[in-house]
């Protein structure tokens, strides 16, 4: 087994797509018939070791999402394990109906990567944000969609992946330097949330890396007595149902929090949970706010859509009474 | 290839297809794009595509993948044929809970290879076929059969320059170019120009032919290329073999009655 604290820290400095690249060069060593497929996306996707060393086992298909589906659809219907990969608006919308016809439908079992997700392309505006994926790929059945949390994260999704019985949709989100979220060796099972931080007034139900500022609003507000649960619900489908009700249950408030328009996202799939028990509890959903607004930084747009840490205090003691 | 053999296929299929057109009633069916396809679907699944009941899942099967779902009952009407689908079972044709719908549903046991009808993604689907099976050095061809409406779809172009990039020269791609498409002429809804010089243009081994001349459709199919995918253009007649419905378009989706059906019969 590798050097855990070592690749933790090696990872999250390089960040979720270069982890990636990384760990594709592993499970090409666990899995021979392992094909990846991309979009012109060899280096944003920190494919060019794995390029060069297996050129067999890549495709690139040029700039062309639907006949990426198509193609990785054929290969797995012939019996190969696929990973597709490129930015995460192209991986989904731009190929939405293949991916419905092709492995909704048909079932034919892709991993699909969706590369820079939510807002941290910023600064390249909104045709590189996607804050629309989740909700899409949620309404087509036969497909699971999974959030990692951080670069540690993802190689445990990466791995379950593979072996899971659906598609699987596996959103990276924050760019290098990303924030550690697991420290140290946890149990991971596609499916079953996480408790992070156990608390008893608020629990904040988010996925992906914002989770470090949700972590942060946390330690904050257990300085002015507001005790707050921090859950990672990296699978938004199949959502962890059981999960969500025993955490939301006795607590002052439930937060979501994510990078993600609140319409579709985690935020929906935890209130149409809770809508359907008897519990009482009052549901605040953080997240883009069904608008586009002007480009910038990550901070910046974070800042806008009341995602940093100062707004989601803010948002939670405006909320809690 | 043996021509009488051919020939009576080709008659049974459209047999198949009226019928089954027949039985579903009101229920209407894709009748004049069945028909046009036919005679291509007689050459393939009666001299070429080496398919059988007790084989439908060998790795060294032949694969076709009929882009234009549409036109399934060509498609359903030639696995009756070789009896890998019961006759009987034509007459549940869009019936409730029935896996003969109006498009193809996956179906390997049954000789489907893909779910397919929402056009354009058949041809990508096969370029992942053909790539498979070079992985796995098998010598099985991949067939796909598209429409001439369908190439108004993008995606058809982005796979038929992924074919030519990655040298497919395990693909055969069919083109049924009968002129016509759901609401009209082609040249009057999307120009298509010359699709053989746009095929050709990406790099494609192209052959123009009669898809209606048996020999001339084995011969092309048969014929070998190296290191590139081949398109056949294939010129066809929409509900060709039944002079009431060629070229009218008015047959695209329709209802065949008592009477037209005992009419039409005859003259097949």
């Amino acid at each position: 087994m590798m050097d855990l604290k070592k690749n933790i820290k090696l990872w999250s400095n390089l960040g979720m797509r270069a982890t990636f690249g990384l760990i594709a060069m592993e499970l090409e060593k666990k899995y021979p018939n392992l094909i990846i497929t991309t979009a012109d996306v060899s280096t944003s996707a920190g494919l060019d070791r794995f390029k060069s060393k297996h050129p067999d086992k890549y495709i690139d298909v040029g700039i062309a999402e639907q006949n990426l589906l198509g193609v990785s659809a054929g290969l797995s219907s012939e019996g190969f394990k696929v990973i597709s990969t490129t930015f995460s608006p192209f991986q989904t919308l731009r190929c939405c109906e293949q991916i419905k016809v092709n492995l909704g439908y048909m079932k034919h079992k892709i991993c699909m990567v969706g590369l820079a997700s939510g807002l941290v392309l910023g600064n390249l505006g909104f045709t590189h944000c996607s804050i629309e994926d989740i909700g899409v790929l949620r309404s087509i059945p036969n497909i699971a969609i999974v959030v990692p949390s951080d670069p540690y994260e993802l190689y445990k999704v990466l791995n379950q992946s593979i072996e899971y019985k659906d598609s699987v949709y596996i959103r990276l989100t924050a760019g290098p330097n990303t924030k550690i979220i697991n420290k140290d060796e946890y149990e991971f099972e596609i499916g079953k949330a996480k408790e992070i931080l156990p608390g008893n007034d608020v629990v904040i139900f988010s996925c992906g890396n914002i989770i470090s500022n949700c972590l942060e609003a946390a330690s904050v507000l257990k300085e002015k007595n507001i005790d707050c649960s921090v859950v990672n619900i990296h699978t938004i489908k199949p959502i962890d149902a059981e999960a969500i009700l025993e955490k939301s249950k006795d607590k002052k408030l439930v937060i979501t929090v994510e990078e993600h328009n609140i319409i579709g996202g985690l935020g929906s799939a935890v209130a149409e949970v809770l809508s359907e028990e008897t519990l009482k509890c009052k549901l605040k959903r953080i997240g883009i706010n069904d608008y586009y607004s002007s480009g910038g930084s990550y901070e910046y747009l974070k800042n806008i859509y009341g995602l940093s840490t100062e707004k989601i205090i803010q948002t939670i003691l405006s909320n809690i009474n | 290839m043996n021509l009488k053999n051919t020939k009576n296929f080709a008659t049974n299929i459209r047999k198949n297809i009226i019928y089954t057109a027949y039985k579903a009633g009101s229920k209407s069916a894709h009748i004049g794009g069945a028909l046009s396809i036919a005679d291509i679907i007689a050459v393939l699944y009666s001299n070429i595509i080496k398919i059988k009941k007790t084989r439908t899942l060998d790795d060294k099967r032949d694969r076709f993948i009929l882009s234009k779902g549409h036109a399934c009952l060509a498609l359903y009407s030639a696995l009756v044929e070789k009896k890998i689908i019961k006759k009987k079972d034509l007459e549940t044709f869009e019936t409730d809970g029935s896996y003969l719908l109006g498009h193809p549903i996956i179906n390997k046991l049954s000789g489907i290879e893909f779910s397919t009808g929402s056009l354009g993604m058949g041809l990508s689907l096969g370029i992942g076929v053909a790539i498979a099976a070079k992985k796995k050095n098998r010598s099985h061809k991949v067939f796909v059969l598209m429409g001439d409406g369908e190439c108004n779809e993008g995606s058809v172009w982005e796979a038929i320059m992924c074919a030519c990039h990655f040298k497919l020269d395990n693909m055969v791609i069919i083109v049924d170019k009968n002129n016509l498409q759901q609401t009209g002429r082609n040249s009057e809804i999307m120009d298509l120009k010359s699709l053989t010089n746009k095929f050709k243009s990406f790099g494609c081994h192209t052959i123009e032919i009669d898809g209606h001349d048996y020999k001339k459709l084995f011969n092309s199919i048969t014929k070998k290329t190296l290191n590139r995918p081949k398109v056949i253009v294939a010129k066809t007649i929409k509900g060709k073999g039944i002079k009431l419905f060629e070229n009218d378009n008015n047959w695209h989706h329709s209802i065949i009655t008592k009477t037209i059906y005992k009419d039409i019969l005859k003259k097949i």
